[in-house]
């Protein structure tokens, strides 16, 4: 534990890197997942995390057979969540009765193409593991600098519209009547979820990526009553769980993403039972 | 008298039927008015129209000589409020902010104009003391009051209304009647209600949908005739109900 938090307070250290990089991404995780839970649209959050690795696979592909070296599997990332969002959001719009099976159509054509990209990358060396799981240890600080810019996006349009978003979230046809638009704002909210699970891949992997956008933000909504007080709350739990699943990793030799889901799922769980409890 | 919202040779289908056929009619400015129907003979079809939600097939639709994508803005809708969802976590004043959003700055924060506006509408259904409590946790005669209220704070010159008193304690109709009462008297109403006493207490005009709209004066019909046509409509319902139920 002491040597975890000298670990901490070392400049540059793995401990500090990773910690650092799970506060920048908690901010978005708080703000975003608080709307993705009030819009109930969790599994097409879902859908896009998972898509995600198709883009990954693609980029990796591209570096080995096409000697792209600039192609990053986070461009990639960012390339396939901004995709599966528009897809998702088109048929949802406009197409709601194929909504279900569309999206288990893209989630599972995202994962499927990523698995055949990397075996078609000859000598892939890098961890399959680490983007399905996350490697929170392995960061760096080229991934920090990218999360700060795309969490700056995704937090500075998540806030800048924050009365539009609410409004398309709680009545979309009374926001559409007031001069919205809510075609616009749907889409902005799928593609900022999913910028949000690209920041994520680093540190949770694609299929726990998910547990840490809803998690937190269900158990603030369980105890605030305005949607901004909910993502203070989300953004707070957030950094609590990512740090303390790390610090759980780091001196327990644990996979550290299983280790902050955990953390959010019993934060979740347990604030569920107490409200049921006190409603007694 | 100009008309507040006019339908001209108005068809619509959604598949192969029509929902509405040929339908003309207009609602006078000012005027109370009330459109009745059984279930699936077009009333929130006719609503979805004058909101430009739906676009009729051939015809066309006025509001306050505007087409429907321009007069949407002078229409406050009051939408059932069951339709929501019950956890979602807003005040009653954030949702009743919601009809100021056409006046949002730039920025993105409301002013205190809107700020003082909401509040006042709060105020005219009788709510201001309940600005920050949760929507969620407010009873159905409260969500509905609210939703007036975010209606009237759009300052609308036609104000639509979908089953107002649909799921509504009989205790709080009384309430109810006296906040649509209590309006300018130039605002046009026009509501949809299976609401035999509300038909005869507040409207002046009675709009009967059945894919064609027949257009009445309530003045014109006496008692009698009025509970003729509602126990008509009521009962051709309830055969129909019985029908899809076969």
């Amino acid at each position: 534990m002491i040597e975890f938090l000298e670990q901490l307070f070392s400049a540059g250290s793995i401990v500090q890197l990773a910690v650092l990089a799970g506060m920048i991404a908690s901010i978005s995780f708080g703000v975003v997942g608080t709307y993705v839970v009030a819009r109930r649209i969790s599994y097409i959050a879902a859908a896009i995390a998972h898509s995600v690795l198709g883009g990954i696979g693609g980029a990796v592909w591209l570096q080995h057979q096409l000697g792209w070296e600039w192609f990053h599997p986070m461009l990639g990332a960012v390339i396939a969540a901004i995709a599966s969002a528009l897809v998702i959001g088109w048929v949802s719009l406009y197409w709601k009765e194929r909504e279900d099976t569309i999206i288990s159509a893209v989630w599972s054509v995202g994962m499927s193409s990523g698995f055949l990209f990397l075996y078609f990358t000859p000598g892939f060396k890098g961890n399959l593991e680490s983007f399905l799981l996350g490697n929170i240890l392995y960061i760096s600080t080229t991934d920090v600098w990218i999360m700060l810019l795309l969490g700056a996006i995704v937090v500075g349009l998540s806030i800048f519209f924050y009365n539009q978003l609410m409004a398309v979230c709680f009545d979309d046809e009374f926001a559409r009547l007031r001069g919205v638009n809510v075609t616009v704002f749907f889409f902005m909210l799928l593609i900022v979820t999913g910028l949000s699970v690209v920041l994520l891949v680093q540190l949770a992997g694609i299929i726990l990526a998910i547990a840490l956008i809803v998690l937190p933000a269900a158990t603030g909504l369980q105890v605030t009553r305005k949607l901004w007080h909910a993502m203070v709350v989300a953004v707070g739990l957030a950094m609590v769980f990512t740090s303390g699943g790390v610090g759980l990793s780091y001196v327990k030799e644990l996979p550290a993403g299983p280790s902050i889901i955990l953390l959010a799922a019993t934060g979740y769980f347990g604030v569920l039972f107490w409200k049921k409890l006190s409603k007694r | 008298m100009a008309s507040a919202l006019s339908f001209n040779n108005v068809n619509f289908r959604y598949a192969e039927n029509y929902v509405l056929r040929d339908v003309s009619f207009g609602v006078e400015e000012g005027v109370c008015s009330c459109v009745i129907g059984p279930n699936g003979g077009g009333k929130t079809t006719l609503l979805k129209l004058a909101l430009g939600i739906l676009k009729p097939e051939t015809g066309d639709i006025r509001i306050f000589d505007h087409r429907p994508h321009i007069g949407c803005k002078l229409i406050g809708y009051v939408p059932q409020h069951m339709q929501f969802d019950p956890k979602f976590p807003v005040t009653a004043l954030e949702v009743v902010l919601m009809g100021r959003l056409d006046r949002l700055p730039w920025w993105g924060r409301f002013c205190d104009e809107d700020r003082d506006a909401a509040m006042a509408s709060l105020a005219e259904v009788g709510l201001k003391d309940r600005c920050d409590s949760p929507f969620a946790q407010m009873s159905g005669g409260q969500k509905q009051r609210v939703l007036i209220a975010r209606a009237l704070a759009t300052e609308p010159r036609l104000l639509l209304l979908d089953e107002p008193t649909a799921n509504i304690d009989l205790s709080v109709e009384e309430q109810f009647l006296e906040t649509l009462r209590s309006l300018p008297e130039k605002m046009t109403i026009l509501m949809v209600s299976h609401d035999l006493g509300l038909v005869e207490r507040l409207t002046e005009a009675v709009l009967c949908v059945n894919r064609n709209v027949h257009h009445h004066k309530v003045s014109d019909l006496d008692g009698h005739t009025l509970r003729e046509i509602y126990s008509g409509e009521l009962r051709k319902e309830h055969f129909e109900h019985h029908h899809d139920d076969d």
